[in-house]
């Protein structure tokens, strides 16, 4: 189907986000409170327990600090999440895929209609916690509605690796091989609980090789008023991430189904 | 046996020289197979044949080793997407989409051939009816009896008016009243001028839907023709079927008898005859317990692929 290499997904991608946001408006509820519900505990608990011990970083108060870290981190889970767990069920579980593709769908469809859900429900939960970090006076200026756009793609980057994974998954249980290696480490040496300059010189370099600590250096200064540092570069990691995970993930997915 | 086919029109189906491998093993070997617009035809053959392999290639969702396919003009699998837009999937396993109703399954559906607005909820509501299940728009798909997954799964595969059905096992695991229900809807569709292309483990089935059929065994077509000629070809009108004590000594006797023909499955004894009233005397006379029946597509079938398991 089409070129061995290159991902050619046609605009039926968006039949596939389609199908995926009319299941989500069915739990609105839940998935609304679980968008505002989480980050408010984890904001209330971390900030208030935590930041009591560790006072303010240099200008910024420490709930300030922590609520620009977890608004990235918790667009990778929830991008992840959706691209690895429900992805993963409608391909081999429930068959989802298989009647796409005996529709006018191709894989390479599928796959980019997948990611780009992964990234919206990871931009939904961004906005919330923006909402709520907003509510709380944790937000600087009017600059933080730039750290959506971030993100949104940020969602799509976690989401187009995750998606590799779910490609080459034979159980659900496959998933904590990169939970363990890929996303817990990037998500402690990311800078999103403390900064990373407590780390020896090192793995602060290190922890440049993975895309969370790009992100994190983008929407920090935005919603705090800081300043940016080397913007293009950070954006061009993330794109990278994104575009290699959108060409291995569809011919991963290609091999799996179309063989 | 050769059907004559009409070559005025361009065949709906063209597979010609198709082959397919998977490791060392052969699955679809130099296969060839033409199906003409209107037509029923049927893919028999035991597991592992090849036949969901076949239905695959046709899709464009395997691609083959060598050969060549064109389906409703298209080359496949290049243009697979394009002819997907005319063609309706019956798959072997339930894949209607839990996550919603039955309406909301056929609305999800169309949208997949984008199609959307007014025109297609009159389709909606068509096939709601043609699926016998009105009244059940709201219920959700776990919900609903294996008979009637399988009617909205072949509701499902018309949405987009296909030229082409391909049903792989439609009516497996099915209990009378269902399998007729679907029967009776093939048939519609078969008088109403559309293509089907059906798989099945039923030679019932394929004798009363079938046009025309193959039999596949090892990737290979054994036989191909109108079940009535492959019958007629293969196998002798009359069939006794011996059972119970005694029946596998009758067969040594009775060969010597002018064209008797026989086979012996288990305890099971079969003689197959062209002049059977001699044979019927005899067996009358005796206390032998046997069954007297006109041949069919399964002696067919059963001689052309063997009585082993597969699987």
């Amino acid at each position: 189907m089409s070129s061995p290499l290159t991902p050619s997904p046609s605009t039926r991608s968006f039949a596939v986000w389609r199908r995926n946001f009319r299941v989500w408006r069915k739990i609105l509820l839940p998935s609304a409170l679980g968008n505002f519900g989480e980050p408010l505990l984890y904001l209330m608990a971390f900030g208030y327990g935590f930041g009591q011990l560790v006072g303010d970083l240099g200008q910024l108060p420490y709930m300030a600090f922590l609520a620009s870290g977890i608004i990235c981190s918790s667009t990778l889970f929830t991008a992840s999440f959706e691209a690895m767990y429900s992805a993963y069920t409608r391909m081999a579980g429930q068959q989802t895929w298989g009647a796409m593709l005996n529709a006018p769908l191709t894989v390479d469809d599928i796959v980019l209609g997948e990611i780009l859900w992964a990234a919206t429900k990871g931009l939904m939960n961004a906005t919330a916690i923006l909402i709520v970090a907003a509510l709380l006076g944790l937000v600087a200026d009017l600059r933080a509605l730039l750290a959506l756009p971030v993100l949104a793609l940020a969602g799509f980057t976690f989401a187009a690796c995750a998606m590799v994974v779910t490609a080459r998954s034979r159980s659900y249980d496959f998933f904590l091989y990169y939970f363990t290696l890929v996303l817990t480490p990037m998500l402690l040496t990311g800078g999103v609980f403390f900064p990373r300059e407590q780390f020896p010189e090192l793995l602060q370099d290190l922890a440049y090789l993975l895309p969370l600590a790009h992100v994190v250096d983008l929407v920090r200064p935005l919603l705090t008023g800081g300043s940016l540092h080397v913007p293009l570069l950070h954006l061009l990691v993330i794109v990278a991430y994104g575009a290699a995970g959108l060409l291995v993930a569809t011919a991963a997915v290609r091999r799996r189904l179309v063989r | 046996m050769q059907l004559e086919q009409p070559l005025a029109t361009a065949p709906l189906v063209a597979m010609r020289g198709l082959c397919k491998r998977y490791a060392d093993r052969s699955v679809v070997d130099s296969l060839d197979l033409v199906v003409q617009e209107g037509e029923c035809f049927g893919l028999l053959g035991p597991n592992g044949a090849g036949k969901t392999t076949t239905l695959r290639m046709l899709l464009g969702l395997t691609p083959p080793d060598s050969g060549t396919i064109q389906v409703l003009g298209e080359p496949i699998p290049e243009r697979a997407r394009v002819a997907r837009e005319q063609i309706g999937v019956v798959p072997q396993f339930d894949s209607l989409d839990p996550d919603f109703t039955v309406r909301e399954n056929l609305v999800t559906y169309a949208s997949y051939f984008g199609l959307r607005g007014p025109h297609i909820e009159q389709r909606i509501a068509e096939l709601i009816a043609f699926a016998h299940l009105e009244g059940r728009e709201n219920v959700a798909i776990p919900e609903l009896s294996g008979g009637m997954k399988r009617r909205l799964t072949l509701a499902r595969a018309l949405i987009n008016h296909p030229r082409l059905v391909v049903l792989d096992e439609p009516t497996t695991g099915l209990d009378p009243q269902a399998r007729h229900h679907i029967w009776q809807r093939l048939r519609e569709l078969r008088d109403a001028g559309t293509t089907l292309i059906l798989t099945t483990h039923y030679m019932e089935e394929a004798e009363r839907l079938c046009d025309r059929l193959a039999i596949l065994d090892a990737g290979r077509i054994v036989a191909s023709g109108t079940p009535r000629a492959l019958i007629a070809e293969h196998i002798e009108p009359h069939v006794l079927e011996l059972t119970g004590a005694g029946a596998d000594t009758w067969g040594a006797d009775a060969a010597p008898d002018a064209g008797v023909r026989i086979h012996r499955v288990g305890d099971l004894t079969l003689l197959y005859t062209a002049k059977p009233r001699a044979l019927l005397e005899r067996l009358d006379a005796s206390d032998q317990r046997y069954l007297h029946r006109p041949a069919n597509l399964e002696d067919v079938f059963l001689k052309l692929t063997g009585h082993d398991l597969r699987d």
